[in-house]
This record gives C-alpha cells, structure tokens and sequence, in this order.
C-alpha cells in the first residue's frame, strides 16, 4: 500500500539501495538465519490488525492500533544508512515517524531511563520461534533497548513503511524501529511492546553473545567484532558481486554531529 | 560379486572419471544458476561463501567415507578415484577463500592479511586450507613414489584438519551449534570406523 508522506532532506548524498536488494537480503531470524529465507518465509505472515502497547514507567500505559496511529501522526519520509554489525550496508528511505513523537503521547514518568522493545511472539506464523534450527537457536521474543535520551533523539525513527509503500513483512512489518547510527540489529522489528524501566533493558544478542554485541552498538570502525574488522563495509548499491568497493566505516555511521554528545565522557571500546 | 565389480570399476575407469568430474562441478553450476537467477535474495554474497564451502566439506566426508566402503564390500577399485575427488574439496575450499577474498573484502589484500593475522577462526580455515594446498600438489604419482611414508604423513593430516574445519564452521557462526555438531557426529562415526589407520598414522611420526 503507498503511503503519503512529506520528504526530509537526507543527511548525506548517498545513493539508494535498490529496492529489490533490500527487500530480499534481510537478517530476521524469526523467519530464518539466510539472508533470504525472511522473504521465502514471510509470505503467510499477516500484520494486520496490529495493535501495541506502550506501558512501564509512564502516567498512563496504553494499548494502540496502528491504523488509529498512522492516521494521526504524520509520515515523513527520511533516507538513512543502515550498517550491519555484518559488516555490510544499505541507503533506504524509510517512511514513519519520530520516536519521541510516539512515546511523548505517555507521559513517562521522571524515574524512567531506559526503553524497552519487545517484537511479536507468534510461533504459528514466525517458524524461527517455533524451531530452534530455523531460529539460530535465539530465545523469543527479541528484545532490544535504548537509553531514554537515545530514543528521545530526533535521528530516532519509527518506520511504518520503504520506498514509499507500507513495510513488507521481511523488513519488519507493520512497525521497526530504525536507529541510523547503530548497528542494524537494535533496530527491531515487528513491535508490540514498549516499556519503560528505570534498569538497562536485556538485548538478544547481547544475551546470546556479550563479549560480541554490547548493549548500546553503536556503529564504531575503531572497535572490531571480536571475528571481524568493523573499520570497512561492503555498500550494497545498484553495482553487481565484482563492481562493488569497500567503504571507510564512520563513527556513530557519519552521524556523529546528531549523537556525539548522547556518549560524552564514555568510554567505547567498553561501551561497545 | 566384489571381483566382477572391481573388474568393472577397473574397465570403466575413464567413463567414470568422466562422469565423477561432471557431478561434483554441480554444486559449482548450481551456485552460479543460483546467483544470475537471484535464489540467494538480493546480495548473495554470503551465501556465495558458505555455499562454496559446505562443499567443499561434503565432499570431504565422501572422501573419507570411501576407504571404509571399500574395506567393508571388499571393492579397492573405489581407491581409484578417491584421488580426484579429494582434489575437489581443495578446488570447493580455494574457491571458498576466492569469494572470500573478491567479492567479500573486495580484493582489499591489507584487510586480507590483517583479518588472517588477527582472526583465530580465520586461522583454523587457513591452516586447513595449506594442508589442503599440500596434499593436493603432493597427489602426484611420481612425488607420492618419491615422498613414500612422508607422503602418508602429510596425507593423514587429513582427520585432524577435518576437526580444524568443523571448528572454523562452529566459529563461523553468529548463532546456533546444530548444524556443525550433526557434521562432527558424522566425522567422528568415520574417523571411528578407521581407528587402526589413525593409530598406524600417529604412531609413524614416534619412529
């Protein structure tokens, strides 16, 4: 389904993903661990109705449709990087709405520091949750977690929507998060639940494999993953397997400007 | 029976030569019809890899499944051609590190060597793979003549570095264990079945 929506300007002049590469190479274990089995396995999976619930540490918890959700905010549509803990990247222009936007509508209360994201369990229709050997062996539901000043940072987005259409359901339908400047796998999928908490929140991957996957990932070419470099990455563009180069990582994914000051005074190899 | 299927494997030796080469460039056909029709999703490239190399170690365990099959039915015509398809599993692995190499790092040599130096998963592909270079420039018939019993223990570096590849799979891996311990299980039943050739072949190196 299109989506009508207003343009940002995009931070960096990158050029775009082709959509049939980004909707076809996609890490959602709860669909498979290859790259391609989200888009062979996803076909059944139906988002809607989709309803989700925003609740913890605010004044009032609440329970939304998304429809009622999308109909109220309005859809921007931003072109952000999306690098891989991999080591590869995309350019995709994501259409959505800003967190804060979202969680402002709570009232959070004062104790609250952390948010908490929580993607659907539904093993009928997500068979990585249902087989352990098609799910990588994770435990479900994924969970992932932002700082609450990372969430409330304008760059935060909630995407709804790519290239212009409703979110297909490999790439995290009917609702992701997108966190440009850190690795892609904070940037959950398929959410039903946030929640508010005044203790840093689990993270699946940091659960599965701490020394590897920190709790805050931000994309950072000075800190290798223990198995390999993070200073370069292959940008998946419209060149084929032999045409492509390496790009040069940048700290915080090139928007350092926007985030630097979130990690002031932190040291980032431990706080990786 | 054994003797007239031995004479057959004797007589037909070229046919099937022919015929072996055939299948086992499949998995390489199958690789390329996979990527030019997209099976693989939008960037194949680490399918490309891992591909490359579950063959290279599949057919590694055909390699070693044929010493024991040809105890077992009494058929030493099957040695015949445990040369050439040992030579594909070093053909599946150089093409493993190629694609590596090429279409993953992107022909970045100093990332290259960087990642071999500081990578301890990389090295046990790596080790692998040198062995793997040995045995095959060794498979010559007249160094097999020259080299005698050192030829017979390089070539039976071939248990251990297997173990080496099943770890560099296990390490590979960003989550999950099955698939990597269903190949050791396998590994271990055949290396098992030849216990009297792994003692004779550790006890040649105490001489």
């Amino acid at each position: 389904r299109a989506l009508d929506k207003t343009d940002v300007p995009p931070l960096h002049n990158d050029a775009l993903t082709p959509e049939a590469k980004a909707t076809t190479h996609n890490n959602f274990y709860e669909f498979g661990t290859a790259k391609d089995d989200p888009v062979k396995n996803s076909r059944q999976f139906n988002p809607n109705p989709w309803s989700f619930t925003i609740d913890g540490l605010v004044e009032k918890p609440v329970t939304l449709d998304l429809d009622d959700v999308m109909a109220k905010m309005a859809l921007e549509q931003r072109i952000y990087r999306l690098r891989c803990v991999e080591a590869w990247s995309m350019v995709i222009p994501w259409v959505g709405f800003s967190l804060s936007d979202l969680l402002k509508q709570v009232k959070p209360l004062s104790s609250a520091r952390y948010v908490a994201f929580e993607t659907l369990y539904d093993p009928e229709q997500m068979p990585g949750q249902k087989s352990r050997f098609v799910g990588g062996g994770i435990d479900y539901p994924y969970v992932e977690g932002l700082r609450l000043d990372e969430a409330m940072n304008p760059l935060s987005f909630m995407a709804v929507g790519m290239y212009g259409k409703t979110l297909p359901a490999q790439n995290g339908a009917p609702l992701r998060l997108v966190v440009p400047w850190k690795y892609g796998f904070k940037s959950i999928k398929s959410i039903v639940r946030i929640r508010f908490t005044d203790v840093e929140p689990p993270t699946t991957w940091n659960i599965l494999s701490p020394h590897e996957y920190g709790f805050y990932a931000n994309v950072n070419p000075k800190v290798d993953h223990p198995r390999w470099s993070q200073a370069s990455e292959r940008r998946i563009d419209d060149a084929g397997l032999l045409g492509r180069k390496r790009l040069d990582t940048e700290m915080f994914n090139g928007y350092g400007e926007q985030v630097a000051h979130l990690y002031k005074n932190m040291d980032l190899t431990r706080y990786f | 029976m054994s003797k007239v299927i031995n004479q057959k494997l004797a007589a037909y030796r070229w046919q099937i030569k022919t015929l072996l080469h055939l299948v086992l460039l499949c998995p390489l056909l199958y690789c390329i019809l996979a990527v030019s029709n997209a099976w693989w999703g939008g960037d194949p490239v680490q399918a490309i890899i891992h591909y490359l190399a579950n063959s290279a170690l599949n057919i590694l365990l055909v390699t070693l499944c044929l010493a024991p099959l040809s105890r077992k039915f009494k058929l030493p015509g099957l040695l015949a051609f445990r040369r050439l398809i040992g030579l594909y599993v070093f053909v599946y692995a150089l093409l493993h590190l190629a694609a590596y190499l090429v279409i993953d790092l992107g022909l970045d040599w100093q990332l290259f060597w960087q990642e071999n130096l500081q990578r301890p998963y990389i090295w046990l592909g790596m080790v692998a793979f040198l062995v793997l270079l040995a045995m095959s420039i060794t498979s010559v018939k007249v160094l097999q003549q020259k080299l005698g019993r050192r030829w017979l223990q390089l070539h039976g570096f071939i248990y251990p570095i297997t173990l080496l590849v099943l770890v560099h799979f296990w390490w590979s891996l960003k989550s999950g264990w099955l698939e990597p311990v269903l190949y050791l299980a396998l590994v271990i039943g055949l290396i098992s079945l030849r216990k009297l050739q792994v003692q004779r072949w550790l006890g040649s190196f105490s001489k």
